[in-house]
């Protein structure tokens, strides 16, 4: 096209058009934005072929590991045409930005979602597990899910409670996006590789351990949390040490004594999910009212106060919802430390109504183990001791 | 050289630092740190990234040849943006008001919707692999008929502290970029050019000063030769130089492959092993390499040695070339005997490679792989030698002589930055950009309107004194007490070893307008500065209090009858001299009486009251 304004005439390339001025990249490579009235076509181009097709030859003498996309951060891709974000994925594409891979494992791919982590939903948690027990079953000697950051701990802890198996699976995203030549896709997604193709034996998400690319942490799926809305080293392991390390650029994999070994557990799916369950951050002054939003949920886990608590007001409709046949579990949004509800008189008083204290798992931990928990034991009283039973790592019986 | 006959085109592009309160990207402030103040270090890989037709770019993909670590200094003036842990903040409206003003006063079209970049950079200077910059005018005027294409707002890239090690201080400042036209035809145009252009932007008195805060690009081509870019010209008087000398490069280049045409030369592609060759070397070099690897360039003897522009050879070329695959350079036999290697070293080389005389024989010393790199680059150059002169990217050394850095970035290096929105650029806010005066028309008014001669005139309109010079004026004081002052005496002081960049602008002004309130005279404006940067730093008192402290102990309040009391001794004391010389004693008696006052009245009333009394005495 070309763009006449105010003495200047220019040629350039119409991208699109957004809030109604043309998005117009100018022969230099620079975009701006033009009143559409002002541009003129010359010339349609002709369509551009599309990039980088083709199959990676991979090492047959390697084993071989599943990776399962879901979306996220690590696998868009921005179209610079249209300024849209896109998910791009296959094995073939990975190899093709990773070359490095290559030489760890060989790989199949499956994807079943291609969606950014903020609607991740219980029945895409469901469908992975699924899929990831069914790639286990048939051979994969170490799962890689990537996700979106944003609720990777969800969904990882999710898989964790909906799965056993004998083989890592790793949780992977990255911070900053893939397009950029700094992003830490390339080196999560090399550790990932490692550990999944190494000793570990549970699920797990592998992230940088700090803000230098130097090596990422093993954190335990039911114990890890986003902690930082940007930093690479965001996920951090909550109340515990991470169940290891791997050192970049090398590779190599330390696990903690910790770390569940590979072959520890025979696969097996269990995944009854209730999704009527839902997660309440308590703050002063916040209306029992609130509650009636989670009339007809089945658990409530809620985020309390210092060691456990919510306003005494909340006790007569807390009461009503428990006898109900409601689930409550109460958990702390201090997120270090243990709940105790034998403490104070609030912590009794909601411990009389039937609240069952969350020990110190973390509050998303604890909305995720409940899901599981209620879809697959109906007795409420049952259900209360296995939200106290340490079922994934979830509870630490001590503190440290 | 005549240089319309060799149809020299030049261009420029000239980078400057924005003096705003915060940087282009983040909040953090725009000051630069001494390495010694950081607060911590970290460090990243960067690697290359496909653009969205699936291609990466050239320029990057061969930084990439290397993977390095980058160290990045951090410190408290620095936030997560810098480090590329957090988005960046919408763009700074400050910085972009500079732009805009810049671009009036060159007469450009504004765009109608600023887009930031994202520009890929990948050699380790800016933490996210990309520089950001967003095209803001374009198609400007030059008063000699150049043409400005465009002004780009842009981040500063951090500074290399040393090898891959970098400081984030710098990473962020706002710069424009003004790309003129290829449109000058002489060295010496370059340079008036690029002269004019830093003119305007010192006139806005908002960009920064000093060493490194104005970077100028040259873009040199002659016919039949290539565009190359030469980066980070510092001195505006190497600019002509560096223009002389590229020409002078070109020129050789074109010579050579003519020579090499008519040779019938080619570049073997054959890759020799010949480390078994140099096994009982005494060259250092040669010793300790893993491998030593051989090319035969057929035909190319005595031309990789020709010196093309002063201090460089077509085999400094190639050396650069190779230095991309981590080789500390290459050997070739138009320099050889030499650095260890005898000539029977050199004749069993030829030997085994075959090379005939007319041939050049180059070899890499290095790990197998980084020499295998590094011959494959020795022999891409060499083929460009038998095309002509390559386009690329160059960096200027010392005396104005340039060396290779890199091929000229592609279009796939720009896409958009997606974290930062357009901004739009509406009718209201481009005319209520105000077009400051042009600092030569500043310049033309001092000697109009205040009498300064145009040499201290100019001199005063070009200094970063300017603000508190105008400062001055507008305060009362004469404007040749304030421009002399800030200029000369300030400089005369310092020679003499007084610390007077320690004494404040607002101090300056303080005094000036004690002196023109006459509360002391003119005459003691030296020792009053030189007593305000010895006790600099004293105290915690004011401007104002420290220039009446300095005063009251320099040139305590003489008043007029003790002038003349003064003056009236002064005369008694010497009347056989006054007698003798007449009126013409007048000035030696000057210097006697203003000695005793210490400048603490001004000379005018000092030599009035003489007058008046050796008139007396001599009636």
């Amino acid at each position: 096209m070309r763009y006449a304004n105010g003495g200047t005439a220019l040629t350039g390339t119409y991208i699109a058009e957004r809030n109604g001025m043309a998005v117009v990249k100018l022969d230099n490579g620079y975009n701006i934005g033009a009143s559409p009235e002002k541009i003129e076509l010359v010339e349609r181009p002709a369509p551009q072929p599309p990039a980088g097709a083709g199959v990676v030859v991979q090492n047959p003498d390697l084993p071989e590991l599943s990776i399962i996309s879901t979306g996220g951060t690590i696998a868009s891709r921005v179209d610079y045409r249209t300024g849209a974000v896109t998910s791009q994925f296959s094995a073939s594409d990975i190899l093709r930005a990773i070359p490095e891979l290559g030489d760890i494992a060989r790989y199949r791919d499956r994807q079943i979602a291609s969606i950014l982590s903020e609607n991740m939903r219980p029945a895409i948690w469901q469908e992975l597990a699924r899929t990831i027990y069914d790639e286990i079953r048939h051979g994969a000697s170490g799962v890689i899910v990537t996700h979106g950051t944003d609720t990777m701990a969800y969904s990882a802890a999710a898989v964790r409670f909906m799965l056993k198996t004998p083989v890592p699976v790793v949780f992977v995203g990255s911070q900053r996006s893939a397009d950029r030549p700094s992003s830490d896709n390339a080196m999560n997604t090399l550790c990932s590789a490692a550990v999944a193709a190494g000793d570990l034996g549970e699920v797990a998400v592998v992230m940088h351990a700090t803000t230098n690319d130097d090596r990422c942490a093993i954190h335990r799926a039911t114990r890890v949390r986003k902690m930082h809305t940007s930093r690479r080293d965001a996920f951090q392991s909550m109340g515990s040490a991470p169940l290891g390390y791997v050192d970049y650029p090398s590779l190599s994999v330390t696990l903690s004594d910790e770390a569940v070994r590979r072959g520890t557990e025979e696969p097996r799916l269990h995944d009854a999910l209730e999704e009527r369950c839902g997660l309440l951050h308590f703050y002063p002054g916040m209306p029992p009212r609130v509650l009636d939003a989670f009339e007809g949920y089945a658990g409530l886990v809620l985020s309390g106060t210092g060691l456990g608590h919510v306003s005494t007001e909340w006790i007569p409709r807390l009461r009503d919802m428990i006898d109900g046949g409601m689930t409550v579990v109460m958990t702390s949004q201090c997120l270090h430390g243990r709940v105790c509800d034998r403490v104070y008189n609030t912590g009794r008083d909601l411990l009389s109504i039937g609240v069952i204290e969350g020990e110190d798992m973390l509050p998303e931990a604890a909305l995720v183990k409940l899901m599981w928990v209620l879809g697959n034991e109906s007795d409420p009283e049952r259900a209360g001791i296995l939200m106290q039973t340490d079922l994934a790592g979830e509870i630490q019986r001590r503190s440290i | 050289m005549d240089y319309k006959e060799l149809g020299l085109k030049a261009g420029i592009e000239i980078h400057q630092q924005l003096d705003t309160a915060e940087k282009l990207f983040c909040r953090c402030p725009t000051v630069l740190r001494d390495t010694a103040e950081r607060t911590g270090e970290f460090y990243r890989y960067l690697r290359a990234t496909a653009s969205e037709l699936g291609e990466i770019d050239r320029a990057a993909e061969e930084e990439m040849k290397l993977v390095r670590k980058f160290c990045y200094y951090t410190y408290d003036t620095v936030c997560l943006v810098e480090h590329d842990e957090e988005p960046p903040t919408p763009m700074n409206p400050e910085a972009l008001e500079v732009c805009l003003t810049i671009a009036k006063m060159l007469g450009m079209t504004p765009a109608e919707q600023v887009h930031t970049m994202r520009k890929l950079v990948i050699d380790g200077s800016n933490t996210s692999g990309f520089q950001r910059t967003a095209l803001v005018g374009l198609s400007g005027a030059l008063p000699d008929g150049c043409r400005i294409e465009t002004i780009c707002l842009e981040e500063e890239a951090a500074q290399r502290v040393e090898g891959e090690t970098f400081s984030l201080d710098r990473l962020g400042i706002p710069l424009v970029e003004i790309t003129t036209a290829p449109c000058m035809h002489t060295p010496e145009a370059v340079q008036r050019v690029a002269e004019y252009i830093g003119m305007v932007l010192r006139s806005t008195g908002r960009v920064k000063r000093g060493l490194g805060t104005i970077r100028q690009d040259i873009n040199v081509s002659i016919a039949g030769g290539a565009r190359v870019e030469i980066k980070g010209v510092q001195e505006l008087d190497l600019i002509a130089e560096v223009v002389r000398r590229e020409v002078e490069r070109q020129v050789n280049l074109l010579a050579i492959r003519d020579e090499l045409r008519e040779r019938g030369a080619r570049v073997d592609h054959n890759v020799i092993d010949v480390t078994a060759l140099f096994s009982g070397t005494k060259s250092s070099i040669l010793k300790k390499a893993k491998a030593i690897l051989a090319i035969r360039l057929c035909g190319f003897a005595g031309l990789v040695g020709r010196e093309i522009q002063p201090g460089r050879r077509l085999g400094s070329e190639m050396s650069d070339y190779a230095k991309k695959c981590g080789v500390g350079g290459i050997f070739h036999t138009d320099e050889l005997p030499a650095y260890g290697v005898t000539a029977e070293e050199v004749a069993r080389l030829r030997e085994f490679v075959g090379a005939a005389e007319e041939d050049c024989v180059v070899i890499v010393a290095a790990g197998r792989e980084r020499a295998g790199c590094a011959v494959e680059q020795v022999m891409i150059r060499a083929e460009m030698a038998l095309a002509g002169v390559p386009e690329e990217t160059r960096k200027m050394l010392e005396e104005g002589s340039s060396a290779y850095m890199r091929p000229l970035p592609g279009a796939a290096r720009m896409y958009p930055e997606t974290d930062v929105f357009p901004v739009d650029i509406d009718e209201a806010l481009w005319e209520s950009i105000k077009v400051p005066e042009l600092l030569t028309h500043r310049a033309e008014r001092f000697v109009r309107e205040f009498g300064l001669d145009e040499a201290l005139a100019r001199q005063m309109a070009f200094s970063e004194r300017l603000p508190t010079f105008e400062a001055a004026v507008a305060a009362g004081v004469r404007p040749t007490i304030a421009a002399r002052t800030l200029l000369a005496t300030c400089r005369e002081l310092a020679r003499d070893g007084v610390a007077v960049d320690r004494v404040s602008e607002d101090e300056i002004l303080a005094l000036l307008s004690a002196v023109e309130a006459n509360r002391a005279a003119k005459e003691a404006i030296p020792d009053l500065l030189a007593e305000l940067a010895r006790t600099a730093g004293e105290g915690a008192a004011t401007p104002q209090e420290r220039v009446d402290a300095a005063i009251g102990k320099l040139a305590p309040a003489v008043s007029q009858e003790d002038v003349e009391s003064i003056v009236r001794r002064v005369v008694a004391e010497r009347e056989e001299f006054a007698r003798e010389r007449g009126m013409g004693a007048l000035g030696p008696l000057m210097g006697v009486v203003m000695q005793e006052l210490r400048g603490s009245v001004d000379g005018k009333v000092v030599s009035e009251t003489l007058r008046r009394e050796l008139k007396r005495l001599l009636a």
